[in-house]
């Protein structure tokens, strides 16, 4: 008989060295995530996936699960957690929905709606960060990183190539190019890269094809996010 | 063709009068008066007072992202800047032709949209003035009191308008800033149940917009000394045109006719408009003053919107309304109709247009095509023009071989208006105002000609406001002799 725990009053089976997050979702019981993609090492950073256990907290991507343990998911109090590391991300960035191509395709949005997050509510950074257009298939607006390090990941462990890093502390702390110039267009990258298609906001992306998905037909226009999975699975169906 | 109350000799030694923000249109602005101890107007000027610099946000932005971006420019007529944008990224991309779906579902939107916001015009905001009167009480000369008085009215605007916006979430996902036109074409074709959605109401809105041309008609055929002298001013006007010379709203030539209707330029080329148009700054006002380059800054200015397409065209390619255009041309006897007033007649034509071109484009198969975009190469400027409700609409963009936006110049309609809607307010100055003291019905009167325009002052500025009005009165020493606030729901209080 497999091991289970208790998440949110339900039984969730699981195996050994397995972590919270993955039995969740091999069970298809949804805790949100950004930074988590269960192809790469688990990350920790975005503390989204944030769950209580005997009131520790603790990001349920990296925690192992453990027979009998109890799990809250879905408390008022962890889901205004959540909110409030949300919101932060919103000002911290240039996050501007109602104009941006990836709107209704977006991990941050579709997560945010999740949560029940009305307004970034903190006072807005508005940081100057330029748009790099540089190569010919993709581009990278910095604008809307949220540092998942999902494509520092993916280039580096899948596609073998590492043209990106986090670079700086704290918040300093932005994503960088290898490359002479430190632009896209003078890197290894391509558009076929698996870190092409692991971004979960709208900050890499392929040019020129904006809004070619009516409103109304986007990934979370008639779902929410905890239905629909992440953006990735369904990038990975495109490529 | 110009009054002589631009600038006033001696400023110090007037009073000055404000109207502040003027109230029943799109946005914030003002008009200041300067009046001597007689209370003759010796200065009128129109300003617009808040300032956001779009053109700069957009720099450093893709291409592709325009269409949806800059229609955030304006919450009224959003459609517009996003096909204007969108035009300006076809030719972006090296597109100047586009499938026959595409051009005819981004049509079909611009139509929802002119209809859409010729109704809020006419009858939310100024019908309160044409059917009551411009000096009727205040609190009476209101949306409210139509609604009051002439149910029946209020309830064929509030119809035709959810009409239009209904034409365009079909086309573009959403009511307001939705995403239909990409660069070179649209992302979704109209379906057969929407196409059936819409044409369900047809009969309906045909019938309502008839009657809304009859209704103004009727009004200003009814004083027609007083709809012909007020507010009117002769001007140069400017519009697109059809190849034929009919009448258009979203792609032909441009065409400049001056106050007798003699051509200055016809079936010009809108990608060559930065050799014909030239724009002024002057120092009281944010908004510039653009004027056609051959007649110079002080003779070159002209009107746009209704009043300018339904004079400049020859025709509409519609029977209702081309019957209806063939009595207002009648009305000029000869020459182009220039009462601010007529605006509202030509806007409720214009409507009737669009409610007939709704229904043929409706039974047109190409809007059920899937052919849906196309593609070409890179180029490094893309000019879109069209005709916005307002009227002519300028979108143009500059980019790096990598797609990024270096430059944009927009002109708005209002802006186009803006020298225009100058010398009408001089006008109602000189004609109506001069020498007597003020009070509301007087100062509305200023409004009622700015109105007519139907001026959207956040597209003319770049900015989103609206606000109460605030009117003071202050003596040749600047201290306030009076004050009158208007609240955003009408209501008066001293
Ligand atoms: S670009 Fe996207 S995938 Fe890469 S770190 Fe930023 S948000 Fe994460
Ligand atoms: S998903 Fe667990 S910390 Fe980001």
């Amino acid at each position: 008989m497999s091991k289970t725990f208790k998440l949110d009053g339900r039984e969730i089976p699981f195996e050994t060295g397995q972590t919270i997050m993955d039995a969740a979702l091999a069970a298809g019981v949804y805790i949100p995530h950004l930074c988590h993609n269960p192809e790469f090492a688990p990350h920790g950073s975005c503390r989204v996936c944030l769950v209580d256990i005997g009131g520790r907290q603790v990001s349920a991507c990296t925690a192992a699960a453990s027979e009998g343990m109890e799990v809250d998911s879905c408390s008022e109090s962890i889901q205004e957690t959540r909110r409030a590391i949300l919101q932060m991300l919103f000002v911290e960035g240039n996050h501007v929905c109602p104009a941006c191509e990836k709107s209704g395709a977006c991990q941050l949005q579709a997560v945010a709606y999740y949560t029940g997050m009305l307004a970034p509510h903190f006072t807005h950074f508005f940081p100057r960060r330029p748009v790099d257009a540089s190569h010919s298939d993709v581009i990278i607006d910095f604008n809307r990183c949220i540092l998942c390090e999902l494509c520092v990941r993916a280039s580096r462990d899948h596609d073998g190539k590492r043209v990106f890093a986090i670079s700086g502390r704290g918040l300093d702390s932005h994503l960088v190019i290898d490359s002479p110039s430190g632009l896209l267009g003078d890197s290894s990258f391509a558009a076929g890269d698996k870190a092409a298609h692991v971004c979960p906001t709208g900050a890499i992306l392929p040019k020129g094809r904006g809004y070619e998905t009516p409103i109304g037909e986007r990934l979370y226009d008639r779902e929410p996010i905890s239905i629909v999975g992440d953006v990735r699975a369904h990038e990975e169906e495109v490529v | 063709m110009t009054t002589n109350l631009e600038t006033a000799r001696h400023p110090e030694t007037l009073k000055r009068v404000c109207i502040e923000p003027l109230t029943r249109v799109e946005g914030h602005g003002k008009v200041t008066l300067l009046l001597d101890e007689d209370n003759h107007v010796k200065q009128a000027r129109l300003h617009i007072v808040e300032f956001r610099g779009f053109e700069k946000f957009i720099q450093g932005r893709p291409y592709w992202e325009l269409p949806v971006l800059v229609q955030r420019l304006c919450g009224i007529c959003p459609v517009s800047h996003h096909l204007a944008a969108a035009k300006a990224c076809d030719r972006l991309i090296g597109v100047d032709r586009l499938t026959p779906t595409a051009e005819k579902v981004r049509r079909l939107m611009h139509l929802g949209q002119v209809l859409q916001s010729h109704a809020l015009h006419f009858f939310h905001l100024s019908s309160p003035d044409l059917l009551f009167g411009i000096d009727d009480a205040v609190a009476h000369r209101n949306i409210v009191g139509v609604i009051r008085d002439h149910p029946e009215i209020a309830m064929q605007g509030v119809l035709l308008r959810k009409f239009g916006q209904e034409v365009i979430r079909v086309t573009s996902g959403k009511r307001v800033h939705g995403t239909g036109a990409l660069p070179g074409g649209v992302n979704k074709n109209v379906s057969l149940e929407e196409r059936d959605l819409l044409l369900a109401d047809i009969d309906r809105i045909l019938d309502w917009a008839e009657k809304g041309v009859q209704l103004i008609k009727r009004i200003i055929l009814t004083r027609p000394d007083f709809h012909y002298r007020f507010a009117a001013v002769d001007a140069n006007t400017l519009s697109l045109v059809a190849p034929d010379g009919g009448f258009e709203l979203y792609d032909g030539g441009l065409r400049a006719r001056d106050p007798q209707g003699e051509t200055i330029f016809d079936h010009a080329d809108d990608q060559g408009y930065a050799e014909l148009i030239h724009e002024e700054i002057k120092p009281w006002s944010y908004m510039k003053f653009p004027f056609i380059v051959a007649l110079g800054p002080e003779q070159g200015w002209y009107r746009v919107g209704p009043l300018a397409r339904v004079n400049n065209c020859e025709h509409f390619h519609t029977s209702l309304a081309e019957q209806e255009r063939q009595d207002f041309a009648a009305a000029g006897e000869g020459r182009p109709l220039q009462a601010a007033l007529a605006t509202h007649w030509a806007r409720m034509i214009e409507l009737l247009h669009c409610a007939e071109a709704i229904r043929d484009l409706l039974l047109d198969p190409d809007l059920q095509g899937t052919d849906l975009r196309r593609d070409g190469r890179l180029q490094t400027t893309g000019i879109g023009v069209l005709e916005a409700p307002r009227g002519t609409l300028f979108h143009h963009y500059e980019i790096d071989p990598d797609g990024l936006v270096t430059r944009a110049n927009l002109i708005v309609s209002t802006t186009n208006n803006n020298q225009a809607m100058n010398e009408s307010i001089r006008r109602v100055a000189a004609d109506d105002l001069d020498g007597h003291t003020l009070t509301e019905p007087l100062l509305n009167r200023i409004e009622v000609a700015i109105r007519a325009y139907d001026p959207c002052l956040s597209c003319a500025t770049h900015a989103l406001g609206k606000m109460p009005l605030e009117l003071e009165l202050l003596d040749a020493d600047g201290q306030r002799v009076g004050r009158l606030v208007r609240h955003a729901d009408g209501s008066i209080a001293l």
